[in-house]
């Protein structure tokens, strides 16, 4: 059975745009109205991130971003709660970011069950590498959600090789040696790990961290990236419009029509 | 994951896939090089010739009397540094510098990891940067400055509570970014494997000394044996050699407020998670967002325990209970004055344990607290909560 996101990747034949916000970032309405902006200036696919107090993945921005919707009581079913609200509006394809603990607590078995009935089409859990997945992954199967997996620059070429055994969806390369965060530039590992991986797969393969700019999507869509992931780009505006107090949807919407234009020019 | 990264359910290596790498590089290395004799030798000499090692396992003639039964006291607070810390940054820092990395990231609570960690740096050679959470720093100063004196770098942490946990949040962010170079010195049986194991290891050298000086003194094993535990090493250290023998141990938590209020028992307040890495007993919401601990004691102020601690609660081979920040500086004062010795607030809660579970033993049971770290930090603190008491 083809998933929502195995299928956006297919239909579309060229680079997906995927864009990150944090759930209940600065609240749960403005959650809601700033995931329907994303879906509006062409998103492709969304990925909702589930805050923990303790993210050692995640740089200054998304920490943040977690403190101030963890602050306006986001948790677990208000998380699946917005995924329904989303869900009833549109079809697009959505992910789940979040930690282990956040899993764990509620069961495994019982959040991939609850999430796809929200109607989520893939999880990524960020500090549940290879050696801990299996119960990950088999919940994931059973539920009927795309278990969404990590490569690093430091994978070895035998590590990818058992990642992408137990992958589906698509592929997240970590493009950056750190946290989530905007970056400069693009290494030249990255490209290399993007080119080493594609290879090896005929998942889709999406790079994240350190991605904000049109020059930046260009050069991983050149490099044969099947996407790109947006996500300290996008929560930074959410946090610069709360902090005054106006709407953020119209600086992320221009931010996804700009970087869709540079995924597309290819 | 290979089978030896789990204390029964416990512990695990939840960490992001870019540490990964590292973790399998430090497991190779504990493999290897920890065992050799080149390492050994090494240890040997740093604990021995630098460290002061072994400690005294010194024998309490005032609190024997006033308890009623045979009370020692493993004299950790007479190792260099303070604390037994050192112990574990020796280990750890020498086996960074056989593993080529040139710079060492540490965490700090109490600050005396910290002090450990530039301790070591400065005598092996290695860069020394220490994260710590600005709370701490404001209550740990002197230790802040010691480290400075040292040569170390002191990195204050803004997110979060400000303490333990954010300062490990963010020695685990610099470690994914610059793990080429950089060796996490983690300070405590926390995290991913296969840290619990080595530090326990590391501090294993307190149980052995143990073992040794009361067959001589005593001519036989002790009845009992109490240490504080907030991620645990001091406990791991003492109790490992011991485990299968017929002996009593107990942990101190830090029960705060108590366990109603605010505290850090993780163990006995707490429930299984994920956090820092491992599989462990958390203080957390039921929706798992781990929540602020608290003790008067910078050191045992973290919502988490060691992986392995949580294995020997639910099997029942420790018995934890959680002493107050009250109990705690009642009996801080009361090793001070009964023994002329200054314990570390953290030390003071196993102190304040072992009077309680001393009570009703028979004279000639023996009864060995492990006085973890000496009181010189603390005094400024204990002197204002004393007076806020009175």
């Amino acid at each position: 059975m083809s998933s929502r996101i195995t299928g956006a990747f297919c239909a579309a034949g060229r680079p997906l745009l995927v864009a990150c916000t944090v759930a209940g970032d600065p609240s749960f309405d403005e959650s809601i109205s700033i995931i329907r902006e994303l879906v509006c200036s062409g998103t492709d696919i969304i990925e909702i991130v589930m805050p923990f107090s303790d993210p050692v993945a995640d740089g200054p921005v998304i920490q943040q971003a977690g403190a101030r919707a963890l602050a306006s009581g986001m948790n677990t079913d208000r998380l699946f709660e917005l995924i329904r609200e989303v869900r009833k509006e549109t079809e697009i394809p959505l992910l789940i970011m979040t930690y282990a603990n956040i899993v764990v607590q509620r069961g495994i078995e019982e959040f991939y069950r609850d999430a796809a009935r929200a109607g989520a089409d893939g999880i990524v859990v960020a500090d549940v590498p290879l050696e801990e997945a299996d119960p990950f992954c088999a919940a994931a199967g059973s539920a009927g959600i795309d278990p969404i997996l990590f490569v690093s620059q430091t994978t070895s070429p035998e590590r990818i090789e058992k990642i992408l055994s137990k992958a589906s969806g698509f592929v997240y390369l970590v493009a950056v040696m750190g946290v989530t965060g905007t970056r400069e530039e693009i290494s030249p590992e990255a490209i290399a790990l993007l080119k080493t991986v594609k290879e090896r797969t005929s998942l889709p393969v999406v790079p994240g961290f350190g991605i904000s700019t049109p020059e930046h999507v260009r050069r991983y869509a050149q490099a044969g990236a099947d996407g790109v992931i947006i996500g300290s780009a996008l929560v930074r505006i959410v946090g610069e419009y709360t902090s005054r107090k106006a709407g953020a949807e119209s600086g992320i919407g221009a931010l996804v029509k700009g970087l869709k234009i540079s995924a597309h020019e290819n | 994951m290979t089978s030896s990264s789990r204390f029964g359910p416990y512990g695990g290596q939840f960490v992001p896939e870019s540490l990964m790498g590292a973790l399998d590089e430090l497991e190779e290395a504990y493999r290897t090089i920890v065992p050799s004799e080149e390492f050994r030798k090494e240890m040997e000499y740093y604990l021995r010739e630098y460290a002061g090692r072994p400690t005294p396992l010194t024998f309490c003639r005032n609190m024997s009397e006033d308890l009623s039964c045979r009370v020692y006291l493993k004299r950790e607070d007479l190792l260099h540094s303070g604390a037994h810390k050192l112990n574990n940054a020796l280990g750890q820092a020498l086996l960074a510098k056989l593993m080529g990395k040139k710079r060492i990231i540490a965490e700090t609570g109490a600050g005396q990891h910290g002090v450990a960690a530039a301790i070591a740096g400065a005598a092996l050679g290695l860069l020394v940067e220490v994260y710590m959470g600005d709370e701490d720093m404001e209550r740990q100063a002197l230790n802040v400055a010691r480290m400075r004196m040292l040569g170390a770098t002191v990195i204050p942490v803004h997110s979060g509570s400000r303490t333990l946990k954010d300062a490990i949040n963010e020695a685990l962010r610099d470690w994914v970014t610059n793990v080429h170079n950089t060796h996490y010195l983690i300070g405590s049986v926390v995290g991913p494997h296969p840290f619990p194991s080595l530090v326990r290891d590391f501090q294993t050298v307190i149980g052995n000394e143990i073992r040794d000086q009361v067959m001589i003194k005593e001519g036989h094993l002790p009845d009992a044996m109490v240490a504080c535990v907030g991620g645990g090493s001091n406990a791991i250290g003492m109790f490992s050699p011991f485990l299968d023998d017929p002996v009593e141990l107990f942990g101190a938590e830090a029960g705060g407020e108590g366990l109603a209020g605010r505290h850090g028992a993780t163990l006995c307040g707490g429930k299984p998670g994920v956090l820092h890495g491992a599989y462990t007993y958390l203080i957390q919401d039921a929706f798992g967002q781990i929540l602020e601990s608290h003790s008067v004691s910078a050191g045992l102020d973290y919502p988490g325990v060691g992986p392995e601690h949580s294995f020997l609660r639910d099997n029942k081979r420790v018995n934890y209970e959680a002493v107050t920040d009250t109990e705690a500086i009642d009996s801080f004062l009361y090793l001070s004055r009964t023994e002329g010795i200054i314990p570390a607030l953290e030390s003071a809660h196993a102190v304040a344990l072992a009077r309680k579970i001393a009570l009703g033993r028979a004279n000639d049971d023996i009864l060995i607290i492990n006085l973890s770290g000496r009181g010189d930090k603390d005094i400024a603190q204990v002197a204002a909560f004393t007076g806020d008491c009175q």
